[in-house]
Parts: C-alpha cells; structure tokens; sequence
C-alpha cells in the first residue's frame, strides 16, 4: 500500500436518502473494513453518518430514493446546487421504486384509508401540520427535476458496485460497472 | 388530551427551533420546539414526516409477493419484515410448524440481522455521543471521528456488522433485501463450506460482543448520575417472551407491564394483537400512536425494543448474555433498567445473546438439511409478530380466494415508541434546554435521546420549516410535472399539470 504518499486533498461526499428504504446506504457501509481505507480519501459532509444538516460544497453527492413530497425537492435541488457530481443511486432514485407503487392510487383515497377509516383506529385525521412536508401526487424519480450525472442501478446496487464506482473515481477513471456489477433485482 | 409540551397554548407567540433532520438515526425525522422569550420550553414534537401507504398499495397483489415487497419499506431491518410478512403468510398457508430446517434457518437470519443491527447502531451511529460527550465537536461527532481516535473499537464495529451481514447473506440469499424466506419455509439452507466459513468467526464475535457490554457498563460507571437520569420517564413495556418466559426474538406470546409493573397481559396470542392494542392518530406526524386499549389513549403507551426485552423477560437462554443481563438489573440498585440510556446497554447484551445463539444454530446439523417447506390447511387470514431490532414488529394480512392481497396492517416497531420517545425528548428539553441559550450542543442532548431508541424512521423524510401552502415541481426542462396544494382546512389537493 502506498498510504506514504501524502494524499491530495479528500474528496468531499453528501449523501442523503429521501424517499429511499436506506438499503442503498446499508449497501454503501457494506463496503465492510474498505470503510476504514475510504476516509482516507474521502471526508463526509451532509449525510445520515454525520450530524452536518445542510449540504456545502462538495464533490460527489449521492442520492437515494425517490421525490414524494416537496421537501424531498427542496433537498435534492440543494444537493445539485453543492455538488459537482451527483449520482442517483438505487432504483428508487432512477426509477420511483417501491414507493412509487402508489402512483397509479389516488392520494386522498390512499390518506383516508390509512389514517381514518383502518379499524383499531381510536380517532382518524389525516395529519395536516404545517411542519409535516407536502406529499406529492406521485413519486418521482430524480432526474426529472435536475440534471443526474451517474446512475447505479440495483436494489440496492452491491457493495462492490459502490466501490468500483468510487475508486475509479478517485483514480480519475470514468466510472464504469463490468459484468457482475450491472443489475436491477 | 395532550400530554405535557405537546401543545403550546399560544404558539404563534413563541419561537421555533428545528432539528432537521435528525442525523445519525436510520431514516428520517425531525424535532421542532417552541420556546418562549425567556427560552422556556412550550412545545416539543418528534415529527415524522414521509407518508408511503404500503398498506393502501399492497391491496391487489400476489400474496407471494409480499415477503420481498415489504421489505423496501426498510433497508436497515428487512429481514425483520421479510420474517414478519412470511410468519403471516405461513399462517394463512395454515403451516402451525416450519420444517427444523425452515425454522432454525430463519432463525439464523433473523439473529444474523439482530447482531449486525445492533452493531451498526452502537458502533457507526451512536457512540460519537458516548465516547466524545453529548455536546463534542460537531465535525468529529461521526464515524469517521471514531475511526481516526479509536481505531480497535470502530474495527471491531465494521467486522461485527459485517458478520452479521454475511450470515443474512447465506440464509437470505443477499445482504439486502433477500429472498430466503418463503410463505412456508425457505428457499435454501446453508451449503458446508457457508457453515464452515462462518464457524470460523463466530468465536470472536462472540468475544467482542462481551467487550461490547464491558465497554458501555464502563460508560455508565464514568457517567453514572447523567446517563442515569437523562431523558428519565416511567412507562409501560411490551414484548414477546417464549412459553417459559425467557427471551426469545423470533417466536413466542405478548407480555405487557404498566408501568408499575403490573402483569397487564402476558402469553397473549398476538394472532388477536388488535384485542389489546389500538392506534391514534395526530395531525403533526405520519406515525401513528398505538396504546393498550385497556388503559386508553391518553394513559396506555407503551415502549418496545431492547431495554423492554432484557428487563421484561425472565431470563436469556444463552449463558454469557444471561449473566450480563443479571448484572445489568442489578446494577445501582436496578435503576439502569429504566434508564433511557439504558437502551444502549440492554442493546449490547442482546448483541452478545445473538452472537451466541448464532453459535449453537451453526453447530446444529439441521441447518443443512433439505426439508424446506411444509404444508397446511388454507385461512383468510394470517398475523405475524417477530422481536425486530428495536422492537415488536406486528404483520396482518387477508387475502381473496384470487391469492391477493386485500388487507394489511402493519405496526412497525418504531411506532410503538412513537410516544416514549416524544416523552423522552421532552424530558431532555426541560432540564437542559430551558432558559438557556440554545447552542448546537444542546440540541444534540435531543437527538441523543431519540439516538437511544435506535428509531426506524424510514417510513420519514426530511422537512423545513414553514411549508408553502403550494407546491410545483418544474423539470429540468421547464415543463411542470406535479403539484398539490393545501387549503385552510389542511386537506390536500390535486393542481392539474399547466399545459
Ligand atoms: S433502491 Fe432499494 S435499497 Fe435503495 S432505497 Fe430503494 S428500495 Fe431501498
């Protein structure tokens, strides 16, 4: 190994998860012990591993999950205005995912159903704070509100993936997953 | 009713401080607190904020489907899920016994998943508050801190992880999202050389899950008034116990305590959960509030997960892990066992019980037996109940006689603690907020509560303050893609697309 040579300056990475199950960051720790090597060539910024609630200047950003309310937006605008390269990561981000099962269901139908007609409710209401964010009609994936620079695909995309995604990276080379790495299970 | 801050009599006059979003949990949340001009505390609510409606959507699909469908509801636990929705689904089939293989298997998983929980909680999540204080630097207080000033434990915290993620590897077929369980049983057992491989390490886990416990009874003796006493409150508990009453997270009947400890139900059938639980509803979060129906709403909540397992079962059928939880109940005369930190403690014993029970499945012959599936009389309908991570974890099905799926339930663990942990950061909020100029450190002490709960927020996302009362997304392109708005009454409305 050649950690001697003093390494240039870190590569700054957000990640977020917004309408995401958090597997594709579960993925991402499953990197394993190459976790320990890593932060020596990266440091985080905003991210769920660190207590950094706003997004600066970065250089990667990663993205999981899908748009379903409006601060889902508000968040992935911030992420693209901070990064200089944003990945989607997971199917959830490329293509809506799971949640986006409840686009063909009216969201009214689906809000009533869940909060005032299940029985063993004792009261409904649907929830209507104004602190509670705005759902949106459908889920939507990411790239059809800013510019995305690299997909992953996977549910969730293998650790490995991650890694070759981030060490060809960090050694310059334009990302690409080989055989084995492509998938969407 | 509303319990103590919940709601502020006049809010409009205070102000509002955000935690958005709260960090270093698994999913998403955030806190907001009302403070008067003196800093007084009025008003504290843990919101939950992403709506998914699995339990809308799911309706019409293939009941088969359900096991791998549900968990990307959550990537941090999906074999809690994945084990919850295919016990359901066994009772629907009408299977009352899994194969030894099948069970002992899912057992494995479920274990597996136990440990690498647990570890990530403790080791990538939650000890930056523990090993560098509540209110530390906030650039350091992550994993990556820990990493750079403590090498060995966050070494031993990666590779227990990791171990735990190879076992749901082998049982599950994948370390997220598997397959391995079936209505029925399981589509594979372990090969040879898996078992071999993981006998090799399992010594070791086992031996750094009881350092684990030796480290976090060591922070609670440096500690012992503040971690004894922070976010305090008393309350009542649930969980699952096996027949004899000893711990068992995969299996066994309903045990619930008031909170003066008083036997409210116990070996309670949780095929009929809904006797003994329902749910509220508030309009600030999308997570409903369950309670126990024989003491109400306003009395009957309730807290789940590991310090309601190690203080509520009578005893842990693995050696080593029971020895830690006799010495847990009796440290400081007992008080640690109802200690909100304490959560951090009963967690680790836990990880040290599942290290062991991984050991003896391993050592078991069944594990690589074929018979994988068993058979049974068809129902309508079909419960699944397992100890997840951070607590019960309620499944419930029906299907038509098309094998669809046409009603489910779900009460994920989380929400069981939904109103434990409002009360818990309340607590926090008056002692070390009140009157006082907040700083980024005093927040933290909020979300270390919440922290301490290991929280599934993963039905949740981020918010800001103050939502627009409309909202429009524009594309990339200009074009808009989708809007709703809100009116005064807060029902929610469709805009049609702008040509
Ligand atoms: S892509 Fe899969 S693993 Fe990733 S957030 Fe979506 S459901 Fe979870």
């Amino acid at each position: 190994m050649n950690a001697s040579l003093s390494p240039p300056k870190k590569l700054r990475v957000a990640t977020t998860s917004l309408a995401g199950c958090f597997g594709c960051h579960m993925s991402f720790l499953d990197i394993d012990e190459r976790l320990l090597k890593l932060l020596d060539l990266i440091e985080f910024d905003r991210s769920p591993l660190t207590d950094i609630k706003h997004c600066g200047p970065c250089d990667l950003g990663f993205i999981e999950g899908g748009l379903c309310n409006a601060e889902n937006v508000h968040v992935l605008r911030e992420f693209r205005a901070h990064c200089k390269i944003l990945v989607a990561v997971g199917a959830c981000a490329i293509n809506g995912g799971l949640p986006a099962q409840r686009n063909h269901l009216d969201l009214r139908d689906v809000l009533e159903e869940v909060y005032q007609t299940e029985a063993g409710l004792s009261h409904g209401g649907i929830p209507n704070d104004p602190e509670l964010p705005l759902p949106l009609n459908k889920v939507h994936p990411i790239h059809e509100v800013v510019k995305i620079d690299y997909f992953l695909p996977g549910c969730p995309p293998s650790a490995d993936a991650i890694w070759k995604f981030l060490t060809d990276l960090l050694a310059g080379r334009t990302p690409t997953l080989g055989h084995g790495l492509l998938h969407y299970d | 009713m509303s319990f103590e801050l919940e709601t502020a009599i006049a809010p409009e006059k205070l102000h509002r401080v955000a935690i958005d979003p709260i960090s270093r949990v698994e999913g998403h949340g955030k806190v907001t607190i009302l403070l008067d001009d003196d800093n007084h505390v009025q008003q504290v609510r843990l919101h939950i904020v992403e709506f998914r409606g699995f339990e809308k959507f799911i309706q019409g699909r293939p009941y088969w489907e359900v096991p791998v469908m549900v968990q990307r509801l959550c990537g941090i636990c999906p074999v809690s899920h994945h084990l919850a929705a295919s016990k359901a689904l066994d009772m629907m089939l009408g299977v009352k016994q899994l194969t030894p293989t099948a069970e002992k298997i899912r057992r494995l998983m479920h274990y597996g998943q136990i440990l690498q929980s647990h570890a990530l909680h403790f080791f990538h999540l939650a000890s930056p508050d523990l090993l560098f204080g509540f209110g530390s630097d906030v650039a350091a207080r992550n994993i990556a801190g820990i990493i750079a000033t403590h090498p060995a434990i966050a070494k031993k915290g990666v590779l227990l992880r990791k171990f735990g993620q190879e076992v749901i590897r082998m049982t599950a077929g994948k370390r997220v999202h598997g397959t391995g369980s079936i209505p029925g049983g399981v589509n594979k057992s372990l090969a040879p050389d898996e078992r071999a491989e993981l006998l090799k390490d399992i010594y070791q886990m086992v031996a750094w899950s009881r350092d684990a416990v030796g480290m976090i009874r060591q922070l609670f003796e440096q500690n012992l008034a503040e971690y004894n006493e922070f976010g305090r409150f008393r309350s009542a508990a649930m969980c699952l116990v096996r027949a004899d009453g000893a711990m068992d997270l995969y299996h066994g009947g309903l045990r619930a305590r008031g909170i003066e400890g008083k036997t409210l139900f116990d070996h309670f059938d949780y095929a009929r959960y809904w006797d003994v639980i329902g749910e509220d509803v508030k309009s600030w979060s999308y997570m409903k509030f369950p309670f126990f129906k024989s003491l109400g709403p306003d009395d009957g909540s309730y807290r789940v997960g590991p310090l309601t397992r190690v203080t509520q079962c009578d005893s842990i059928p693995t050696p080593l892990a029971e020895k830690a939880r006799e010495e847990f109940m009796a440290f400081d005369g007992g008080r640690v066992a109802g200690a909100t930190l304490g959560y951090h403690w009963a967690r680790m014993i836990e990880m040290l019980h599942a290290a062991e029970t991984i050991k003896d499945l391993l050592h078991d012959d069944d594990i690589i037996g074929n018979d994988l599936m068993a058979t049974g009389q068809r129902q309508q309908r079909g419960v699944g109940v397992i100890e997840a991570p951070r607590g019960t974890l309620i499944h419930h099905y029906r299907i038509d006689e098309n094998d669809l799926v046409i009603r489910a339930n779900l009460i994920v663990s989380t929400t069981h603690n939904n109103q434990a942990m409002n009360t818990a950061v309340r607590e926090v909020a008056k002692k070390y907020l009140n009157g006082r100029e907040i700083t980024e450190g005093l927040l933290n002490h909020i979300e270390i509560a919440i922290r301490a709960f290991d929280p599934c927020l993963s039905c949740a996302t981020h918010a800001l303050g103050q939502m627009p009362l409309e909202v429009a997304i524009v594309g990339a392109d200009g074009t808009a893609i989708d809007a709703a708005t809100r009116d005064q009454h807060g029902l929610i409305h469709e805009i049609r697309e702008t040509p």
